[in-house]
């Protein structure tokens, strides 16, 4: 009960952030406190039941072992919803110039899009974009923030 | 168009050489200049002589040479454009330096006459006249004389008919709205322009040496890419139009290419520098390795270019040949080091550098060595030369808190000594500065 009650407060910071989604945080958040349905193959679906993000040690695009069990879950989810399409972003911390981490959150968005492609998801259904320092998902400068934001995050594009 | 404006009436320009300066390593001494009152004999004419010594005065301050004696010492009062100052008056309030001026109408626009005397040495060294044909032109001729009054006694380049564009940034942290914008070098909010409506995010934007052009990144239908912003039209023209991101754009000595990195899906992702000829729409690819290779930037000859990559394991300074051969690392010092920018003098590399938990920027010579921190703070980013070499402009960001408070970003100057440091004001936050070539 407590794990899913930290699933809705994540899925509340991560939807107001990102760019693409098509859930918004009022309706997110709306249903995690109204307790309503979570309507099967949406970005909700994906965030409470799955994991929609991975995270990256520092300067780093490798993915960790953890990161490759959450995108098992997220393969294995997509299969389940063929005609869903999502959209990558790459994302890092504020340790960084802004050049180097706008390519370093497009390796870090790459390793999940390929990751994804070669357990099966066909690449016409997805797309990566790094968005570099500019969209952090936590806001602040330490190490509690900075973990968070180096990250990759699967987004329903439909 | 004013530089031709100004050719064409100068009636008068001593071209000598420059005069004893006290430029050395370390702190300089500021040169005393009397600025008299910029007569006008009626209204308009007095409120043009007023902004014309308020622009001459603080660029002359602000550029840390020189500093305006108070005008209530002044003993002399008169206009000293037509009659000869009495030195020894000005030598009793230690100016070493006298400018006079005054505006008049005539049918073609404003008249000002301007005379630059050496009180020490009691002669006129310079004079202009020049008539300006349209009002709004006024902040310009005043940056214009600042750079003549700025060469003459200095003997380096002016710097301060120029434009600086930059990202104008508002909103919550997380949700940033960036906007290009452009303003006069001195921040003055009469200057200030935005170029874009923020509805995409812009970042890095950079000037052409010698075309009225601005290539930057921009989040256009969420695909980054790099574009060139035409100042003249208001233009907007994608630069690498191909799969995968583009970014980190300069442009070439010449303006005629665009250097930058491109990260090639078929590569996987993985960012090289690639040479875009602007004119035939070809690329060339630059480097080819696996680490990252990003922040070109080229020599003021157009031989060299001075990049990031992190080939080495982590993110350092490398210099190679134009055409991608003779890759060398240049920094040696701890840390991680980023944003390299090679001065329009040739002999130094600015750059940023990430060490003990700070950001520093600092410049070296082109081989590495002689590294010298000039700033250093939690987060500075973005260093970005003036035409003339002797200064530079960056961003400085606050630490941001949890609660969404903090991350201020502001834009500033600095002597490449490391002395006289100051914002350049801006409307709202501001990054990413880069400063235009003398206009």
């Amino acid at each position: 009960m407590l794990i899913v009650a930290g699933f809705f407060l994540a899925s509340c910071a991560a939807t107001k952030t990102e760019q693409g989604g098509d859930v918004d945080a009022a309706s997110a958040s709306a249903s995690s406190s109204s307790g309503g349905e979570i309507t099967a193959g949406t970005q909700e679906d994906l965030i409470v039941n799955v994991g929609d993000r991975v995270f990256f040690e520092f300067d780093s695009s490798e993915l960790t072992v953890d990161a490759q069990a959450t995108l098992d879950a997220q393969a294995a989810w997509l299969m389940q919803y063929p005609d869903t399409n999502i959209t990558v972003e790459g994302h890092a911390d504020e340790r960084g110039t802004r050049e180097y981490n706008l390519a370093l959150g497009d390796k870090r968005a790459f390793s999940v899009y390929s990751y994804l492609a070669q357990a099966g998801i066909d690449t016409n259904r997805m797309e990566y974009v790094s968005w570099g320092k500019e969209r952090p998902d936590v806001i602040g400068s330490d190490e509690t923030a900075y973990s968070q934001n180096r990250r990759g995050v699967t987004l329903v594009s439909n | 168009m004013i530089k031709k404006i100004l050719i064409i009436l100068f009636f008068s320009l001593n071209a000598n050489a420059a005069l004893e300066v006290t430029i050395a390593q370390g702190k300089v001494e500021p040169t005393p200049i009397a600025i008299t009152q910029i007569f006008g004999a009626d209204s308009d004419t007095a409120r043009y002589g007023n902004t014309l010594r308020q622009i001459i005065s603080n660029n002359l301050t602000n550029s840390g040479l020189f500093y305006t004696v108070n005008e209530d010492l002044y003993i002399q009062s008169d206009n000293l454009v037509e009659k000869v100052p009495r030195f020894e008056d000005w030598k009793l309030i230690k100016a070493q330096f006298l400018l006079s001026a005054d505006v008049s109408k005539n049918d073609k626009g404003i008249r000002l006459r301007m005379r630059l005397y050496d009180v020490f040495n009691a002669k006129e060294i310079e004079k202009l006249q020049l008539t300006i044909p349209d009002e709004n032109l006024i902040r310009r001729v005043g940056h214009t004389v600042s750079d003549i009054v700025y060469e003459r006694i200095t003997g380096e380049t002016g710097y301060f008919d120029t434009r600086i564009v930059y990202v104008s940034e508002i909103g919550p942290l997380d949700q940033r709205v960036k906007r290009l914008a452009i303003m006069d070098q001195d921040g003055h909010i009469d200057s200030h322009q935005f170029l874009t409506d923020g509805k995409n995010m812009v970042l890095t934007p950079r000037f052409a040496p010698n075309k009225q052009l601005i290539t930057y990144m921009e989040y256009k239908n969420n695909l980054p890419r790099v574009y060139i912003y035409n100042l003249k039209t208001g233009e907007r023209e994608i630069v690498g139009d191909f799969p995968g991101m583009t970014f980190a754009p300069r442009f070439s000595p010449d303006s005629q290419s665009v250097v930058m990195s491109f990260s090639d899906p078929n590569n996987a992702a993985n960012s090289e520098i690639y040479l875009m000829d602007l004119n035939t729409r070809s690329r060339f690819r630059l480097t080819n390795d696996s680490g990252i290779d990003t922040s070109p930037s080229f020599s003021p000859d157009g031989d060299k270019i001075v990049f990031n990559s992190d080939r080495g394991g982590s993110p350092q300074l490398f210099i190679m040949d134009k055409n991608g051969d003779n890759i060398k690392r240049i920094s040696k010092g701890r840390g991680v080091y980023g944003n390299p920018v090679w001065s329009p003098r040739g002999d130094l590399i600015a750059f940023t550098k990430l060490t003990q938990g700070n950001f520093h920027i600092g410049v070296m010579d082109i081989n590495g060595n002689n590294e010298r921190v000039i700033v250093r703070d939690f987060a500075l980013e973005s260093p970005a030369w003036s035409p003339n070499g002797r200064y530079l402009i960056f961003h400085r960001q606050k630490r941001s808190n949890l609660d969404g408070t903090g991350g201020e970003v502001t834009i500033h100057f600095i002597d490449i000594t490391g002395y006289n440091e100051r914002v350049i004001p801006t409307p709202r936050d501001g990054s990413d500065p880069a400063w235009s070539p003398l206009l």
